[in-house]
């Protein structure tokens, strides 16, 4: 951009500022507050790590969690697979139709409570007895979505002649996946994994709608929800402190396999 | 390419598809004909036509629900907007080494838990959160102020949780955009104010109106945000198309709640791309003038 006067500067500085202490002002009362000794989860009152350790303590939050990998594990396999087939599928054609693309940009647009009380609808319907496989049906939908549409982007550069290639040279269908179309995607249908698993880790309200009742099936941000609904612990502080690490970590990580992608 | 046949792509397709259509299509379709239905005496379903749940939709107490959903998601998109497209122009301003690790972290929180970054706000906006102890530390001896369940609290909670993807929106255009333009119309004699009214705003209009409409579909459907900020207080769509299906038990209602919610969606994207094409138009126009 063009030269800028020096108090022009400073403003776009005072800007970056603000927004920054914005974002991460929030964030950050959260994390110091889950040290902190004192019962009241607002006032600071020494250091601890006593909620830490209150929390291994917590039966009913070690099993959420337990439920929450459980659904974020298995969704995210079955969602890495549908979702780099359908994406190697649709670019190997080439042609897009409209509404091939509206079925796999849906589910990431769709209001989370519409497809919530839909799948709810359904499995009633069905008579499903619910719990965690219809959670893990549930979000499968939109975590093949995220899926395919990183490893697309990958693929929209991806140079379909080494495969017609490989196959001229003899190798089946399934080396030449192996072998060629394989390495070059795995950094996008890795990063894509992350981000499905980051994803069924905080849903809330599909998994809220398809577990059915009972603890048997709770997951952690239905935990969390009732913890900050029917009274607050500071309990909670490092809960959220553990969670925010989990999913910013797995997300730092897929960003950097593959630069770019997710923002898109 | 006569490696890729048709059928070789549909097998790959088939099976995500397939998910797609049982879990997400067919409950869909489920929800929009369960709104034609009538609610049972008891509760449940009775499978007899009607267009009541429309009707009840356009109730002023329900259509009152829909306005003030649209007036709350609408407050929060201008803020989140005129936010957010003043920090993407700062940050496309940086120096360029700076840019990917400014926008890394200003996108960071919008990966960590919703309920967690709505609940850092009850933390901050409480009683005795951590603004009325600022106040204190001020000088400020009153009653707290409650800022806890209130409007001014769900929006600055969506426009929190939204603030990332319009800074992400509004960056892409700008940071494309051809430096020589604005210096062009500085030339021209035109003030800093007129080149960004005339020229940069309008070259950015696509990234604008792509992070508008991603704040506006998620805040008007939102059921966290007005729950835990708003206290129950202020219900917005998502909020009464919870009650229906797990309180108030009339399921035929909140489907049609439900499909309201969904034309909105639609209507808005629509828009979007209306507004996308005519921006498109205008780029080409002023390249074609650039060129020229």
């Amino acid at each position: 951009m063009a030269e800028r006067s020096p108090g022009t500067r400073r403003t776009l500085w005072l800007v970056l500022t603000l927004v920054f202490a914005f974002l991460y002002i929030p964030i950050a009362v959260l994390v110091a507050l889950s040290f902190n000794q004192g019962g009241l989860p607002t006032v600071w009152s020494g250091f601890s790590l006593k909620w830490y350790a209150s929390l291994a303590g917590n039966a009913a939050i070690l099993s959420a969690a337990l439920n929450t990998l459980i659904v974020a594990l298995v969704s995210t396999a079955i969602a890495t697979l549908l979702g780099t087939l359908l994406a190697i599928g649709v670019e190997m054609r080439r042609q897009y139709g409209s509404g091939l693309e509206a079925l796999i940009f849906a589910p990431m647009i769709i209001p989370d409570i519409v497809l919530a009380v839909a799948l709810l609808s359904f499995f009633s319907m069905l008579d499903f007895t619910l719990g965690l496989h219809t959670i893990i049906l549930a979000h499968v939908v939109f975590n093949l979505a995220f899926v395919c549409s990183v490893v697309r982007a990958r693929l929209k550069s991806f140079d379909w002649s080494i495969v017609e290639a490989s196959a001229d040279l003899g190798a089946s269908a399934l080396t030449t996946f192996r072998r060629v179309t394989l390495p070059v995607i795995l950094p996008a249908v890795v990063a894509g994994a992350l981000l499905a698993f980051t994803l069924s880790v905080d849903e809330f309200i599909i998994a809220f709608f398809t577990a059915g009742a009972g603890r048997a099936s709770t997951t952690l941000p239905m935990q969390i929800y009732s913890m900050i609904r029917f009274g607050i612990t500071p309990e909670i502080n490092a809960l959220a402190t553990i969670v925010m690490a989990v999913s910013i970590t797995a997300l730092t990580l897929s960003q950097r396999l593959n630069r770019g992608v997710i923002g898109q | 390419m006569r490696s890729f046949t048709p059928s070789r792509s549909s097998l790959l397709m088939a099976p995500a598809l397939a998910w797609l259509t049982a879990l997400m299509v067919v409950p869909c379709a489920l929800v929009l004909a369960l709104a034609f239905f009538r609610r049972g005496i008891y509760g449940g379903i009775e499978y007899s036509f009607t267009l009541e749940n429309f009707g009840l939709v356009l109730d002023p107490l329900y259509a009152g629900i829909f306005l003030n959903s649209a007036r709350i998601a609408g407050t929060a998109t201008l803020i989140a907007v005129v936010i957010g497209y003043a920090a993407a122009y700062a940050i496309a301003a940086a120096p360029r080494r700076w840019q990917p690790v400014f926008l890394f972290f200003a996108v960071l929180p919008f990966w960590s838990n919703y309920l967690i970054r709505t609940y850092a706000w009850i933390v901050l906006l409480n009683r005795e959160g951590l603004i009325t102890q600022l106040l204190r530390w001020f000088g400020y001896t009153g009653e707290p102020p409650s800022m806890l369940y209130t409007e001014g609290a769900v929006i600055a909670g969506l426009v929190y949780n939204y603030l990332p993807f319009v800074i992400l929106a509004c960056y892409a255009p700008l940071s494309r955009l051809n430096p020589e333009l604005a210096e062009a119309s500085r030339d021209l004699g035109a003030s800093t104010m007129t080149t960004f009214r005339r020229v940069i705003l309008p070259l950015t209009v696509p990234g604008i109106a792509a992070g508008a409409v991603f704040v506006f579909v998620l805040s008007i459907g939102n059921f966290v945000t007005p729950a835990l900020l708003g206290g129950g207080r202020f219900q917005m769509i998502g909020n009464l198309v919870y009650d229906q299906f797990l309180t108030a038990n009339d399921w035929p209602f909140g489907a049609a709640l439900a499909m309201a919610l969904i034309a909105i969606m639609l209507l808005v994207l629509m828009a979007q791309a209306l507004a996308a094409d005519r921006a498109a138009g205008r780029t080409a126009e002023a390249k074609a003038a650039a060129d020229g």
